[in-house]
């Protein structure tokens, strides 16, 4: 089995992996981070959205061995090592972003792309960024709220 | 009011686990020793099952044993029950046929399941699984309600003559024809409520575990009712001990109905588990969620509404074939009778109304209630019915509406079809409705979209719903084959702070928070003194649990009787304590004090001397841990105005909803940050339902043609625009909080909102669900030609 290293959550991590294992099921089944979700088999929800080196990628359309040499963030990683939100966890706590929590790991991890990347992103550029994640409870209304807050803060 | 009671918009206590991926959803769990379960299952709509071939799979690598109908059959087990019992007119009861879990015989869907693998891993129990070898000899299929009850229809189960479950009535039939004998005008539509998948975004799982030195069976399940599935599995399924076995609801990502259902996956996994002695887990994937999750709707329905000459509603027919799919899931027969043609009076003073539901087997995954059950539909005709007979009469929408409200001092108000209103007031949510949305200034909006090339229309809907359903001997009246009551035990512990245990479960709905808001403010304590366990049948005794918008309704009623046997004890305790007699003694603000004096003793205090009980009234038990149920004693009414407002493209035929008010009246409003939070969702939902969603069947296959997000539309950030939603309150008299529950009236008022803006944008008379862009360019193209 191909053996691989990343920088995980900022920690160093090496595993051996089944070359098909995707990097969704590195993270929750060998590794135990369970924040990130995997609510579909199509690619379409969103759930499994990480960060690789800094970008946002659904977890479940990567293969574990495309993470070798590369820094990975999960919903695990956000806050700070005090347990500080970032700005965008805070702003989906404030703004009610949330109702089930299935959806929010991945959800979070995209707006924090959005948010370093597009500080000033209005509402319309949030829904259409947001393309790509689903959301079965809160009919997007809050989340959009907490977004475009945490892009006023100019912070993910 | 306190800052953190009943009335503020409370952050969320959920929050923090939801945010840094610290939830616990059952996939999230994993048991020493545990293998894994895959489901091999039918591709097609019909067939006989002619032989399971598994040898090949049992010597796959890692298999643990394959389990088929026959092993199902040899031990008398897995045949999920309905758990409502309809009568047709003419008194015979309904065709019930079983549920297997495993079948044997005949598949009746694609997506019934035939056989389980079960193997150490997941990758391995789904290889093998496709190492079973199903011989099928395909029969023909009955797919829609129209072809199931065509004369010479394949027969879904020989015992159900013409595919019919059931043909019931409800309503006084000679006085409606009556009303229509008389009338100036009679309107007619028919029309088809889309059949819809729910989608929780969270797969359905579970975990059966089975401990042979003690005989314990544990099930880990997305359950929004656990101490149901552990009734059904130890009274039915498995036949299992009741205190043997444990029913464990984590956290579970959203259910919108689909999770009430005690399915086949939940009742195998603990089987086998006890067949192999490891635990098994199984989770759903999302395309065999999409032909395993019970869908809902799909409905087909003819309606006729007499008016007189002036628009007053005289009488209504309603004439619905309601597919029930393949076998009858738990709650499916009462969702299109009881939950749904009760509601026909709608908002509206209708004298007269007469329903004939006629429920239908089909070649189908199983429908049951989802978000609104039975509601939606029954608002869906009613309001567009009403709109086409404005327009057919050259009477104002809003008019109209108006002439036929229920009038506040006509509460409580007894319509013809069983439900007796409590309260509500139809005119202030339409009057505050119409100028959140400034329905005056549509026109003007109209004219500028006209000049950008956009056909821009509104569209409105006034309705009602029930819901906290029910009072159990109605409920047992009715053919409910269970008591609807909730339970609560709230327990003080020595220095004052509480745990609230609730029969009621959490997902999504915030309970956490809302149940902590009603004890802060009914005990006095702060907010953050509060926890709230759910979940699990080995915590909370034994209740109902959450679906129909009962939670707050019911659960959060046996809340308020349980805090006030505890605040009546704590009286006892403390006109001990203070020297007084307990008539003297008042409780306000987590204080014990004696009237018309400063002398006063902690709800602190009080707790901490009920557990150290050297200076305590005579003959009083120590400790304070009070438990309660509530029957409700009525339905709860919530009611409101939608309006939305849309721009169609008529090249494309592509419907934007530019603007979507809500206001709703659900009654006593504890946190107004969630509440505004479900009417968004709701809303979303039936705006999917108006514009995007159908679960779609090739009707000679039996194929499902929208069996993953690639094929079924569900609604995303874009689609939806920022909602202006907003409350107004008459309060429920019959319970003690004066709540009427909020969970699905956004799914139930929006779609016909929707539908009748697009009706006005392009000037039809009439659009079925989903207004898709082909349907609207297509219905675009005919007015033309017309």
């Amino acid at each position: 089995m191909p053996a691989i290293s990343l920088k995980l959550n900022g920690r160093s991590v090496t595993a051996e992996v089944e070359a098909r294992t995707l990097l969704v099921e590195l993270l929750r089944e060998r590794l135990g981070l369970t924040g990130t979700h995997v609510g579909c088999d199509t690619s379409q929800c969103g759930a499994c959205t990480v960060h690789v080196d800094g970008r946002s990628v659904k977890s479940c359309t990567m293969l574990a061995v495309e993470a070798d040499g590369r820094e990975v963030t999960t919903i695990e990683g956000l806050a700070a090592a005090d347990g500080t939100l970032s700005p965008v966890q805070a702003a989906f706590r404030e703004h009610h972003g949330l109702q089930c929590g299935f959806c929010t790991p991945g959800m979070v991890m995209s707006a924090t792309e959005l948010v370093r990347r597009n500080p000033g992103a209005g509402e319309r550029e949030i829904r259409e960024w947001l393309e790509g994640n689903l959301c079965r409870c809160t009919g997007y209304h809050n989340i959009v709220k907490a977004v475009q807050a945490a892009a006023q803060t100019g912070r993910g | 009011m306190a800052q953190d009671g009943i009335g503020a918009a409370m952050k969320r206590k959920e929050d923090l686990r939801f945010l840094t991926g610290k939830g616990t959803y059952v996939d999230d769990i994993n048991r020493p020793g545990q293998a894994w379960a895959a489901f091999v299952r039918s591709p097609h709509a019909h067939a006989r099952i002619v032989a399971v071939r598994t040898e090949a799979a049992r010597k796959a690598p890692g298999v643990v044993a394959v389990l088929t109908g026959a092993d199902l059959a040899a031990d008398k087990v897995g045949i999920l029950p309905a758990g409502w019992l309809i009568h047709s007119k003419d008194g015979s009861p309904m065709v019930e046929p079983g549920h297997p879990a495993l079948v044997a015989d005949k598949v009746r869907h694609v997506g019934d399941q035939v056989a389980v693998v079960v193997a150490e891993t997941r990758d391995q129990a789904r290889e093998a699984a496709g190492l079973v070898e199903v011989e099928y000899q395909e029969l023909a299929a009955a797919v829609t309600v129209t072809q199931a009850v065509a004369p010479g229809a394949p027969l879904v189960h020989d015992q159900a003559k013409a595919n019919t479950c059931y043909d019931w009535h409800l309503g006084d039939k000679a006085a409606t024809d009556a009303a229509f004998a008389k009338a100036a005008k009679v309107v007619t539509l028919d029309l088809v409520n889309n059949r819809l998948i729910p989608n929780a975004m969270e797969p359905r799982a579970a975990i059966g575990e089975f401990d042979r030195a003690t005989g314990d069976l544990t099930l880990w399940t997305t359950s929004q009712n656990p101490h149901l599935i552990r009734l059904l599995l130890a009274a039915f399924t498995l036949g299992v001990p009741e205190h043997k076995l444990r029913v464990v609801a984590p956290d579970v990502g959203g259910g919108f109905g689909s999770k009430i259902f005690h399915y086949a996956e939940d009742f195998t996994v603990l089987w086998a588990a006890r067949k192999i002695g490891r635990p098994v887990k199984w989770t759903n994937t999302r395309s065999e969620a999409f032909q395993s999750d019970a869908h809902g709707r799909d409905h087909v329905t003819h309606v006729e509404l007499a008016l007189d000459k002036d628009g007053k509603f005289l009488g209504l027919r309603e004439r619905t074939l309601a597919n029930m799919g393949a076998y009858l899931s738990q709650f499916a027969p009462s969702v299109p009778t009881y939950l749904h043609s009760t509601l026909l009076a709608g908002c509206y003073t209708t004298p007269a109304i007469y329903a004939e539901v006629r429920a239908v087997f089909t070649n189908t995954v199983p429908v049951d209630a989802y978000r609104g059950a039975g509601r939606p539909e029954a608002s869906y005709l009613l309001e567009r019915i009403v709109d086409v007979a404005a327009r057919e009469m050259g009477i104002d929408r809003v008019e109209i509406r108006r002439r036929n409200f229920i009038q506040p001092s006509q509460f409580p108000y007894q319509t013809p079809v069983a439900l007796q209103y409590d309260s509500g007031d139809y005119g202030a949510t339409l009057d505050e409705a119409l100028k959140r949305s400034d329905w005056a200034g549509f026109e003007k909006r109209r004219a500028e979209a006209r000049g950008r090339g956009k056909l821009r229309g509104i569209g409105i809907s006034t309705y009602v719903e029930a819901c906290g359903i029910a009072p159990s001997a109605v409920v047992g009246a009715l053919g409910g084959r269970v008591g609807l009551w909730e339970s609560a035990h709230v327990r003080v512990h020595p220095t004052g702070t509480v745990t609230l245990f609730t029969g009621t479960h959490s997902h999504g709905q915030s309970h956490e928070t809302t149940f902590a808001q009603l004890i802060a403010e009914k005990l006095g304590i702060p907010f953050d003194n509060v926890e709230v366990v759910h979940g699990d049948t080995a915590k909370s005794a034994f209740a109902m649990g959450t679906y129909g918008s009962r939670s707050l309704a019911v659960g959060g009623s046996a809340i308020v009787q349980a805090v006030d046997k505890i605040v009546a004890k704590g009286r006892k305790i403390a006109a001990h304590l203070l020297e007084a007699g307990e008539g003297d003694v008042e409780f306000r603000d987590g204080k014990f004090t004696v009237k018309g004096t400063d002398r006063s003793k902690s709800f602190g205090e009080v707790a901490l001397t009920a557990y150290i009980p050297h200076n305590y009234p005579a003959g009083l038990e120590p400790g304070l841990e009070e438990g309660a149920v509530y029957d409700p004693k009525n339905f709860t009414f919530p009611a409101g105005c939608h309006v939305c407002e849309v721009e169609v493209d008529p090249d494309t035929g592509t419907v934007q909803v530019v603007g979507f008010t809500a206001v709703d009246d659900v009654g006593i409003v504890i946190n107004p940050m969630i509440v505004e939070g479900q009417v968004h969702g709701g809303v979303t939902q039936g705006i999917g339902q108006a514009l995007l969603e159908e679960a779609l069947y090739d009707d000679t296959s039996g194929q499902l043609l929208s069996g993953s997000f690639l094929g079924y539309n569900m609604p995303r950030a874009a689609d939806v625009p920022s909602f202006r939603v907003g409350t107004k309150v008459t309060a429920c008299t019959h319970n003690p909080l004066g709540v009427k529950g909020v969970g699905e009236v956004g799914a139930i008022g929006s779609p016909p909102a929707v539908i009748n803006a697009v009706c006005d944008a392009i000037g039809v008379r009439h659009l079925d669900m989903p207004a898709t862009p082909e349907r609207v360019w297509r219905a675009l193209r005919t007015a033309r030609k017309a």
